[in-house]
């Protein structure tokens, strides 16, 4: 059945009848402004006959080009079809939409467009991962779909839709927010690895500051984030008002610092327990030779533990890093900013599209983070070559 | 030369090596024996002060090992474990230069001093050298811990059970290397093992390690001919003491003049291979040659004559 050249992908089959399924829902939705809730359009009729139909030849092409188990190649090139038909149907019928209706009218992808999207995207992940590719031609495979994306963006051809529109109205805003949202990612990110390594150092070291810290912070874990965001208000709010200089330095109940100390908080336990776990990975038999031919314990660490360690060490960074990615959206509540912002406004002025404008870049930042780090972790997994 | 100085290591209640003194010469091999408990490794672990010594000291060449820092104290003693301890991250050559690295030898003498040990242990430098320890077989990576231990012309060489993790032919094979190789470099080797086989084979001196005391130290013909006590010739066994001193003593002690059929042995062939060629192929004698000249013969009735002397 998966022989090479021979027979059906049974993930491919499965692909084809999701695929064939999503198109019997609507793939477009028409609203009269960008409040109410807009009417479904199938895909057939975005546009006039003509016009979709090599869309949806393209759509159906894609589909029957990942069936064939083993033809990798053929497999990527029928989800980029059907990406490409995708696309095609979403331009042409946004436009062919408008026309007929109000000045204030809205045109999103709905739930059909969304599905055949996840569809074509796990048929590539399908065929890439059945290629095994190496660290660098997953970064390349990364960075090609990031600047196709890039792309289309930048086109313009996408402008009609409704969540382009609420960006056009809040291009320098969004840009504020996303870097915003990197810096509350990665730079809690950054204070949770200069706090957390030496932590889980002397975690390794002293097994009963161990036993001390891995449990508070499993609990500092297991506060829910909303609660956490909350309690940060009353904390932070005292120290601004009592600390002196602590306002200065922007620290107030509300805003940047509380978000970035309930991340930091959060990113702990993955920091300190995967550095105690990947320091505690090296062989004992190695390390009792380290210590028979006269290293220092400094040495042994530098030179033996943290060396074979880095790997799941990474791993936790890894972790964090794609979960304060999420997280910081909470912070939009608090006023900490990031894309979070959007889609609490989105949610109060029940807009539909300006939460996709928050939650859409946040679903790509945290995906290509996943895959950059993966691909770091698995770099420093290969024996690494002598560097001496 | 090594003195133990009646060096004591008391865990709490228990005396793990109690008041233990010996002398080691220089270019010999000690090798010290015992079962589990002994104490045997926590001796030797005192020695580079892994463990540090309750009471007494150790001296090497006069100086005590406790005037110096033990990290200091350990780059001049090699250390070989069970199952090498070689870094997985690095490579053969690296691994074998990490004492030379941390004495601060320049680079050029690091690498020149790895290709030499590489090529006393029989593995070509070009083709090991670069090689990672995942990628040896168990007696190439045993054979590396070695080369590693020695890297830095060490005083003294410490081996924990350096052979425990090979399977029985390799580890023959490894204890004929290590003679070879300590017989041509003249290290000073310190040895621990449970295999009182391991001790008579590779040991100039034995000492035998039972709940913490030396109870006895001498050569494997001592041990064997006069087992100091019942532990000591538990340990020996028996039935195999007389099959163990003939494998002490070379044919070349016992050759005579005459003829006899079959294969020749080798003049530094044991007593016991003499033996056991004879009942084997049911012969009274067997020839002596040395690199295909015939020395002579030896026969049964010397063999069975030097048994019974007892040494």
């Amino acid at each position: 059945m998966t022989s090479p050249g021979v027979g059906i992908s049974a993930p491919g089959l499965l692909f084809a009848v999701l695929g064939a399924a999503a198109l019997c829902v609507p793939f477009m939705t028409l609203a009269a402004n960008r409040i109410v809730a807009g009417e479904g359009v199938m895909a057939w009729g975005v546009a006039s006959l003509p016009v979709v139909l090599p869309g949806l030849a393209a759509i159906a092409a894609g589909l029957i080009m990942g069936l064939p188990a083993g033809r990798n190649s053929l497999r990527i090139a029928g989800a980029a079809l059907g990406v490409g038909g995708l696309l095609w149907l979403l331009t042409q019928g946004a436009s062919g939409l408008l026309a007929e209706a109000g000045d204030y009218a809205r045109v999103s992808p709905s739930v059909s467009f969304w599905c055949l999207l996840v569809v074509f995207m796990l048929l590539m992940a399908d065929a890439l991962a059945a290629m095994a590719p190496g660290p660098l031609m997953r970064g390349g495979v990364l960075a090609a779909v990031l600047a196709v994306l890039g792309a289309i963006l930048w086109s313009g051809v996408l402008s009609d839709l409704s969540v382009m529109r609420e960006f056009a109205s809040r291009a320098d805003a969004f840009g504020r927010e996303f870097l915003r949202h990197l810096g509350l990612a990665f730079g809690s990110l950054a204070a949770a690895a200069v706090i957390g390594f030496p932590l889980g150092v002397l975690c390794h070291r002293l097994a009963s500051l161990r036993g001390a810290t891995l449990p508070v912070l499993s609990f500092l874990q297991t506060i829910p984030s909303l609660a956490m965001f909350g309690l940060m208000i009353p904390i932070l709010g005292w120290v601004g008002a009592n600390l002196p200089g602590a306002r200065a330095l922007g620290i107030a109940g509300i805003g940047f610092a509380p978000a970035f100390l309930a991340l930091v908080l959060y990113s702990l336990l993955p920091v300190v327990g995967n550095t105690v776990a990947g320091l505690a990975s090296a062989p004992p038999a190695a390390l009792e030779a380290a210590r028979g031919m006269g290293m220092t314990p400094l040495q042994r660490l530098l030179r033996v533990e943290f060396p074979l360690g880095l790997p799941i060490i990474l791993t936790g960074l890894r972790i964090v890093l794609v979960q304060n990615i999420g997280l910081a959206v909470i912070a939009g509540l608090i006023g900490g900013g990031g894309f979070g912002t959007f889609v609490f406004q989105g949610l109060n002025q029940t807009a539909t599209d300006l939460i996709l404008l928050g939650a859409l870049p946040t679903v790509v930042l945290a995906l290509t983070a996943a895959i950059v780090m993966d691909i770091l972790v698995e770099l420093t997994r290969k024996t690494p070559k002598d560097s001496a | 030369m090594i003195e133990i100085d009646r060096i004591t290591k008391t865990y709490g209640d228990i005396r793990a090596v109690d008041s233990v003194s010996m002398t080691v010469e220089t270019g010999t091999i000690t090798v010290i024996v015992g079962t589990s408990g002994s104490g045997k490794t926590t001796l030797l672990r005192m020695i580079n002060r892994l463990e540090e010594p309750t009471s007494g000291e150790v001296r090497i060449n006069g100086d005590s090992t406790l005037s110096v820092k033990p990290h200091i104290l350990r780059r001049r003693i090699g250390y070989a474990i069970q199952g090498h301890g070689l870094f997985p991250h690095h490579t053969v050559g690296r691994n074998i230069g990490a004492v030379p690295q941390l004495l601060g030898w320049p680079r050029d003498k690091i690498a020149a001093r790895v290709d030499e040990l590489l090529a006393l242990f029989s593995m070509d430098p070009a083709q090991f050298r670069d090689r990672y320890p995942a990628e040896l077989s168990g007696g190439q990576q045993q054979r590396v811990g070695v080369a590693r231990a020695l890297a830095s012309r060490p005083d003294l060489l410490l081996m924990d059970e350096p052979f425990g993790a090979l399977d029985p032919i390799i580890r023959t094979r490894a204890q004929e290397d290590l003679r070879h190789i300590q017989q041509r470099l003249g290290s000073t080797i310190m040895l621990v093992t449970h295999d009182m086989e391991e001790a008579i084979r590779l040991g100039d001196r034995v000492a035998v390690m039972d709940g913490g005391h030396l109870v006895q130290h001498g050569t494997p013909a001592e041990i064997i001919a006069a087992p100091a006590t019942d532990f000591v010739a538990d340990m020996v066994g028996d039935v195999e003491r007389p099959l163990r001193l003939l494998s002490l003593i070379p044919v070349a002690e016992l050759v005579e003049e005459g003829t006899a059929e079959g294969e020749a042995l080798s003049a530094d062939a044991s007593l016991r291979d003499a033996l056991s060629a004879c009942l084997w192929s049911g012969r009274g004698a067997v020839p002596v040659a040395e690199d295909g000249v015939p020395l002579g013969r030896v026969t049964l009735d010397a063999i069975r004559a030097r048994a019974g002397q007892h040494a």
